[in-house]
């Protein structure tokens, strides 16, 4: 198949996952959470390079994972332990961790085959260099895109399954506990699922890029409709609107891809935000005439 | 699960102290409710009248003490018990419908994998119409009015047909024609048995609506039947030094004309 659209399928692979957990994100209040992990995780991403020595994409996975899920755990203790306001708690815990990883990427330069322009933009086009064959009969696909595709099917499972179990701890907590579902539990699928996302979608779009597609979305279409099943589906759409158009974009300007879809993701907000049904300017102008 | 014996309590705490940063809000509470009761927890501002209640549905890690009900721990009968929290305790422009809501209550019957059926539906509904929301089925919830808002938690509350209800402050900030639906509704339920426990922000209407009280501030003051334990003594004791309230105390006890004890 062609680069293009090895680039094209994985990065909407990617916003797809995104554009999924960025709703319950959004609802919940925890938009900077996604962010934060998306940063923390980088000290996970290169102790594994380092202690295994390969881009293995399972061991990275499995040890960014982790630090993503003690990264909720810290920003938690913080908060509720040491009293500290929620974002100063993870203003706090993020910026450090990262900044391990970045003086970890510099001392070993050598070992460590990452660039740190990489790590905060990622490089789409790079990914179908990185190939893998996974049954004989077929050929070479890039590794990139199969990691997300198992992410992708991953999430959609939870999703499917405990549907209802993320949404009404989303809704109202102190009620699914009453009635016995364990809110704590299902706060760390979530988490799981975001530091999974962000660690597998890391050399694709980068620490940073990977919060615009996060949470530009999911905002995006919650500006759009009232009905939660709705805003998914908006959001997945927006999020593969905005990943073919971003690569177009990017093709035209000569640029980086992952740049161009969150710009194009910007844009589709900014439409949102004006034209909105519900909440848009132009809706709150026009009331204000009538009034 | 087998049958509810009328004779056992439908609450009993035991010993229950809950403190915030090592400061008691609820100091060594002994407590024990009636079936078929509808009881208000009355008392002034910070007294724990709805840590009392979270503390209950173990949403609070109690300090020392226990909490039975009906005579078992609250994970045996969890779905014979219901929680109603606060309205203001969650964001209403969550984009769900009132329908979507009052369908959690069903989520407690449902396995851990279960999809809500049609009869999950149709009890959902019901419970819709026994708060007179039938017609607001498929609004968003962004665009109820308060009184609105607390029915259709009161439905979603009704949909999990417990035996005993918690409701903490299911009247602030409703009108009069939604409190005056609310408080029948109840009244009601309690006929057919039900426990209603409901934490309530002042002392309007106490005696009409509530047969059963309890008085509460950090230290239980009283509890018991209303007609025994609404008194100066005890309000005095509640709600302490707070002088402009107990003014108004004096004029509800002359406007409800209750049996004024001579102390």
């Amino acid at each position: 198949m062609a680069t293009d659209i090895w680039i094209i399928l994985t990065a909407s692979l990617v916003s797809t996952c995104c554009a999924i957990l960025g709703c319950y994100l959004i609802l919940r209040r925890m938009a900077m959470i996604g962010d934060a992990i998306s940063h923390a995780v980088l000290p996970g991403i290169v102790l594994a390079f380092l202690f295994t020595g390969s881009r293995d994409s399972v061991t990275m996975l499995i040890g960014a994972g982790a630090v993503g899920i003690f990264t909720t755990f810290l920003i938690e203790f913080f908060n509720k332990q040491a009293k500290l306001q929620a974002d100063a708690a993870i203003g706090v815990t993020f910026t450090w961790l990262f900044a391990i990883g970045v003086v970890l990427i510099s001392v070993f330069a050598e070992q460590v085959d990452l660039d740190q322009d990489c790590v905060l933009y990622g490089e789409l086009a790079y990914v179908p260099l990185d190939t893998i064959q996974i049954f004989s009969f077929t050929n070479e696909i890039p590794k990139a895109s199969v990691v997300m595709f198992v992410i992708l099917l991953s999430i959609l499972l939870v999703v499917r399954l405990f549907g209802k179990q993320l949404l009404i701890t989303s809704f109202d907590p102190a009620y699914a506990s009453s009635i016995g579902i364990a809110t704590t539990l299902w706060h760390y699928v979530l988490m799981s699922m975001v530091s999974a996302t962000t660690v597998a979608s890391f050399e694709a779009v980068g620490a940073i890029l990977v919060v615009a597609l996060l949470i530009v979305p999911a905002a995006t279409a919650y500006l759009l409709t009232d009905d939660f099943r709705v805003m998914m589906k908006l959001s997945i759409a927006l999020g593969i609107f905005a990943s073919v158009l971003g690569y177009y974009l990017a093709y035209w300007l000569d640029g980086s891809i992952a740049a161009a879809i969150a710009i194009v993701c910007g844009i589709f907000f900014s439409i949102a935000l004006v034209f909105s049904p519900a909440h848009g300017l132009v809706k709150k102008h026009k009331k204000i005439i009538m009034h | 699960m087998a049958n509810i014996k009328l004779n056992i309590p439908a609450l009993e705490i035991h010993d229950l102290t809950v403190a915030f940063d090592r400061k008691p809000v609820l100091w060594n509470i002994d407590l024990t409710l009636p079936q078929g009761k509808l009881v208000g927890i009355i008392g002034p501002n910070g007294a724990g009248k709805s840590t009392l209640i979270k503390s209950v549905m173990g949403l609070l890690p109690l300090s020392s003490g226990y909490v039975k009900l009906f005579d078992q721990d609250l994970a045996t009968v969890r779905n014979k018990v219901s929680y109603v929290p606060q309205r203001n305790s969650v964001d209403w422009d969550f984009p769900v419908s009132v329908l979507d809501v009052v369908l959690m209550g069903r989520y407690a019957g449902l396995g851990l994998f279960k999809k809500i059926r049609p009869a999950d539906k149709e009890m959902a509904m019901d419970c819709l119409r026994k708060v007179g929301m039938e017609n607001f089925a498929n609004r968003q919830i962004s665009q109820l009015s308060g009184g609105q808002q607390q029915r259709t938690f009161l439905a979603r509350s009704l949909a999990q047909q417990a035996d005993v209800y918690f409701m903490d402050e299911p009247f602030a900030g409703v009108d009069a024609a939604t409190e005056k639906t609310i408080i029948q509704l109840l009244q009601s339920m309690t006929q057919q048995g039900k426990t209603i426990i409901v934490v309530h922000h002042d002392l309007h209407a106490v005696t009409s609506y509530f047969d059963w009280l309890v008085m509460l501030n950090t230290r239980l003051v009283a509890h018991g039947a209303t007609s025994e334990i609404f008194t100066r003594e005890n309000l005095q004791h509640t709600y302490g030094g707070k002088l402009t309230l107990l003014s108004d105390v004096g004029e509800l006890f002359k406007r409800e004309e209750l049996p004024n004890r001579e102390m």
